[in-house]
């Protein structure tokens, strides 16, 4: 894909990738490396806010609102998944 | 052109605080303060980036929708963030040994999950 380099956003939204990818690789390592449970679900519940992030830089990216869309209903749904394991944390040890 | 700078601040500052808080959560030594930092740190810095959408396009019903993007992170990151927490500490997750102060120490009812109030 094309994009116009002499627009100084589609350049500022390359840096923002960079910087995003980054704080990903850095939150995966965790998700690989840590040592308990709740260490992970911390990391994945971040995980999705930086998809969030990486649609919205895209969508400034390509000018295309479509993307808007998928940060919406992942902002929807990081939650509901947050929220069931901190919930399973809590139950599993009462057993 | 004003508001095109504005959209590269708002988009850069953003992007670095998300960058910010992963480095948090790489580096921080115990989970309680990772979660300080992925939570706060990542909410704010993907609010500035909505905010950059919203400005980029400045349409009704795309302003609408980043605004509630913004509230839906800003109501639910602190409520998962909490649980979170309150699930740890049931569950005895270590605390960095430079820890200066445990105010819930000996407060939790561990069995019943209650918080004891101050004047019992």
């Amino acid at each position: 894909m094309e994009f116009d380099y002499n627009n100084p956003v589609v350049v500022a939204a390359m840096i923002a990738f960079g910087f995003i990818v980054a704080a990903f690789l850095m939150c995966f390592w965790r998700l690989v490396k840590g040592p308990t449970l709740p260490d992970r679900v911390v990391a994945l519940d971040l995980l999705a806010i930086y998809t969030l992030a990486l649609c919205a830089a895209y969508t400034l990216l390509t000018g295309n609102p479509v993307y808007l869309d998928v940060a919406l209903v992942l902002a929807l749904t990081a939650f509901l998944s947050t929220v069931a394991l901190a919930l399973y944390l809590e139950r599993r040890m009462d057993k | 052109m004003i508001l095109d700078w504005l959209i590269c601040l708002l988009l850069v500052s953003g992007s670095f605080f998300i960058f910010i808080s992963g480095l948090g959560i790489m580096r921080l030594p115990d989970v309680f303060t990772r979660m300080h930092a992925g939570t706060k740190a990542s909410s704010f810095g993907s609010g500035q980036i909505m905010i950059a959408v919203a400005l980029y396009f400045l349409e009704p019903w795309i302003v609408i929708k980043c605004v509630l993007v913004v509230i839906f992170i800003f109501a639910t990151a602190p409520v998962g963030a909490h649980m979170l927490g309150r699930a740890c500490y049931f569950l005895r997750i270590p605390m960095w040994q430079g820890t200066v102060v445990d105010e819930l120490k000996g407060k939790y009812d561990l069995k019943g999950h209650t918080l004891k109030s101050q004047d019992e």
